[in-house]
Formats: C-alpha cells, structure tokens, sequence
C-alpha cells in the first residue's frame, strides 16, 4: 500500500487508510480511484494531476 | 483567422483555466500572456520548499514551452499587457495591439509591500511567485536567521518549512494571536505552540520600525524596542488583488475584479478569476474555489454559460507541526463557539441558534474529523 501526494496542495491519499468518508474503502488502490475523482483538499482533478508516489 | 481566447497570467488560475478550456474546444486560438516566466507551478507549494527539498527549479512542473504544447496554446512569456480597449475587443502590449475574442484576467494578487526605515529594504523579500522564491533561496543560502513579517496563513507556513529547513524564525506581526480574523484563539495557540516547539519565536503586538545592515548581518528594531539580529526579512503581510488595469479600463472593480457567478466583469467578453477576482463579493485567495472558478468558466467559453458554484472553502495549513484545517463562518451569519480537546488536539465548531455547523477549526488529530464536518457546512455561493 503506498501513498500519493496532490501536486497542487500536498494532500496525501493513503491507500491503506482510503478515504471513507468520500465512499472510498480503505486498502483502495491510487488507479482504482475514478478518474472524475477530485482531490477533496483543493479540486484539483486526478486526470490533470497524476499524484505523485512517495518513497 | 478568429481572433484568439486570451488569458493573461499564468499561474495556477490561468492554466487550469486553459486547461479545462481545452478538454471542451480543441480549436479555438488560445494566447496566454505572463509578465514572468511561464513556468507552471503550484503556489501553494512555495511554502514547503524546504520540508521536501525543493529549491524554485525542484517546484517548478513545466516549462512554458511544455505548457503550449499541451495547450495547443501560444504562451508569450516575460510581456506585460498596458492597457484593455474594451469598446474594440483588444489589448495593448506597448505600442502592440492584440485582439481578443474574449478576454480573461488571471493576474493574481500582488504582496502588500510596509514601508520600513534603514539602509536594508533590499533584504526584504516578499514570496509571491516562483520568481520570488527562487530569489529567496539564493539569498538565504548559507543564511541563518530570519525574521518573518505577518502572521497569517504564509507567515505559519513560512515559518513551518524554514524552522524544518534549519533557519532560526523570528515571527513580528501586530495582532494578538496568529491568524487573525482566519482562526479561533484556541485552535491558534495550539498552532503557535507547535511553531514554537520547532524554535520559532513570536513578537506579536508590534511592527518593524526599521532594518539596517550591522556588522554581521541585518538589525531589526521593533516598535516596542525589541532589536533582533537576522540575516533577512521575509514578507508575508498579505495580499491585494491586482485591479488597476482593469479600473483604468473601465471595468467595475471593488476589492478584486467584480465578476458574477459566470466570472464576467461588468464588460461583455472579459471575464475574470482567481486571486484578481471578486466573485459574487467574495475574494477568496484559495486554490478550491480558483479550481471550481476555472471548470464554470471553461464551460462558458466554450459556448455553455456556466454560474460558478461554491460548497464550503475548508482551508488547509500547512503547519506539519501542527496539522490544521479551517473553515470559517460565512460572512454575515453569527454563531456561537464550543472548543473541545486540549494541546495540538483542537476541535473548534461554530453553530447557529438551531445547531446547524456554520464553520469550524481543527488542529493535531481533530483534522481527521474534518470529511465528515465538511458535509455539514454550509455552501458559500449555492
């Protein structure tokens, strides 16, 4: 389970943890996030901002 | 040839905004003018530059020349526009004339510069772009001591990311808390004392009188007397809109820029967004509502008029030391405070008579409440 980081604001999606709250279960991977997903920090769409992987 | 969509600046509004232009009209001629460099990059990410070590090049996304190719957009960087004929749909660069077929500011805020007395006002430097920044970190390399001017949203951020990056922070700002007007008095100790754990220290109350070069370094007098020995100042005492070029174009202006819901100004075919703009009233210097703003206008540029529409703006800071999360209450509606929870772990609610949440400020481990608070709040522009 990795992390990723919203290039625009730094949100971090945490695979493991998901994000219930946003429907998302936890242990949902990044690429089966939906493509129309916003990040719920600053709007900034998945598409656009392919969120980068941290180490 | 179709006079092309012009959009003027090209932060973080301008090229999102060209950007969901595009994914709607592939065609259309589309010119993009910066006054700087055109590299995209995120704003909001100057202040954790050192947290991720990442100097201005390491922030920076894309080169302008990327950009344009993506766009399928001319991007003319380095050019400042003089002037907005709005009666004959074009813009001056200089003697230049460029026609639009509709028009889009997206030139920012600029920083509100204080005067200060002393030799030393070169080694104040405000941090409002990429441009800036980079001229930051090359004066604060093998530096030590900053003194950070503001307290608000920037001046935490700042004094976050320099303390991580080994600086010692001394904050100055005239207000009795950090982040006034922003944040609950209880939720901005817990803040405070994180930036303090890190070393910072804070003289809130008073100004800076003057700065002048010593003989190692710089000495800041402060207007309670204090004198405070630093090698730079950093400037984050806010922001203004930019809106002279469009007052002296005609366009009606208060704050930022007036636009509508459909981000028009009070002109046919200009329209305006982001930091520069003033929605429906509301001047919000926030990444959410710039992204909203840019997919509504998209649409009416495309030829589908759009009423932008805002949920709640819940604002994140980021002060790693202290998490926090902030949504304050609409203006114009009252309501009463509870604050729940001890040291970093703040959770501040705002409600009304009848118990709805109307606004609220988390810090430490109350953040993680905020998704399920956020659906609770209620909209700024519905």
């Amino acid at each position: 389970m990795g992390k990723w980081q919203c290039v625009v604001c730094g949100f971090i999606y945490d695979e493991a943890a998901g994000l219930p709250e946003e429907g998302i279960a936890p242990g949902t991977r990044w690429e089966d996030i939906p493509a129309d997903w916003i990040c719920p920090d600053c709007g900034a769409g998945k598409m656009d901002f392919e969120m980068i992987e941290l180490a | 040839m179709s006079a092309p969509v012009v959009i003027v600046g090209t932060g973080l509004a301008g090229y999102n905004l060209a950007r969901e232009f595009r994914k709607l009209d592939s065609q259309t001629p589309l010119l993009l003018i910066t006054a700087d460099d055109g590299r995209s990059y995120s704003k909001p990410m100057l202040s954790t530059g050192f947290g991720k070590h990442k100097d201005a090049d390491g922030l920076s996304m894309a080169e302008p020349g990327a950009m344009a190719e993506q766009l399928q957009a001319e991007v003319r960087t380095h050019t400042r526009i003089t002037g907005i004929d709005a009666g004959h749909q074009r813009l001056w660069i200089g003697e230049e004339a460029v026609p639009y077929r509709d028009l889009v500011l997206a030139w920012g805020a600029e920083v509100i510069r204080v005067p200060v007395a002393g030799d030393a006002g070169d080694a104040l430097f405000p941090i409002n772009d990429l441009e800036d920044y980079a001229r930051f970190r090359l004066a604060a390399a093998g530096k030590r001591r900053v003194l950070l001017l503001g307290a608000g949203l920037i001046g935490c951020e700042f004094a976050n990311d320099l303390s991580l990056g080994g600086y010692q922070v001394e904050l100055v700002a005239p207000c009795e808390q950090v982040m006034p007007g922003l944040l609950h008095p209880a939720a901005a100790a817990a803040v405070q004392a994180g930036l303090e754990s890190l070393g910072a220290r804070f003289h809130l109350g008073p100004v800076l009188s003057s700065l002048n070069h010593a003989s190692e370094g710089l000495l800041a007098r402060l207007s309670d007397g204090t004198q405070i020995a630093c090698d730079l100042v950093v400037s984050a005492v806010g922001l203004r809109p930019r809106i002279e070029l469009a007052a002296a174009a005609g366009l009606a202006v208060n704050r930022g820029v007036m636009v509508d819901r459909q981000l028009r100004t009070s002109h046919a075919n200009i329209y305006a967004l982001g930091d520069c703009a003033e929605v429906d009233g509301l001047n919000l210097l926030y990444v959410m509502p710039l992204m909203a703003c840019a997919r509504a206008l998209a649409q009416t540029l495309a030829g589908q008029p759009t009423a932008v529409r805002y949920g709640a703006m819940p604002v994140t800071v980021k002060t790693p030391v202290c998490p926090l999360v902030v949504s304050p209450p609409p203006r114009g509606l009252q309501g009463e405070w509870t604050v729940e929870g001890s040291g970093s772990d703040i959770k501040a609610l705002c409600r009304d008579a009848s118990g709805a949440l109307l606004g609220y400020a988390l810090t430490g481990a109350a953040v993680q409440e905020k998704l399920a608070l956020n659906k609770q709040l209620p909209a700024l522009l519905a």
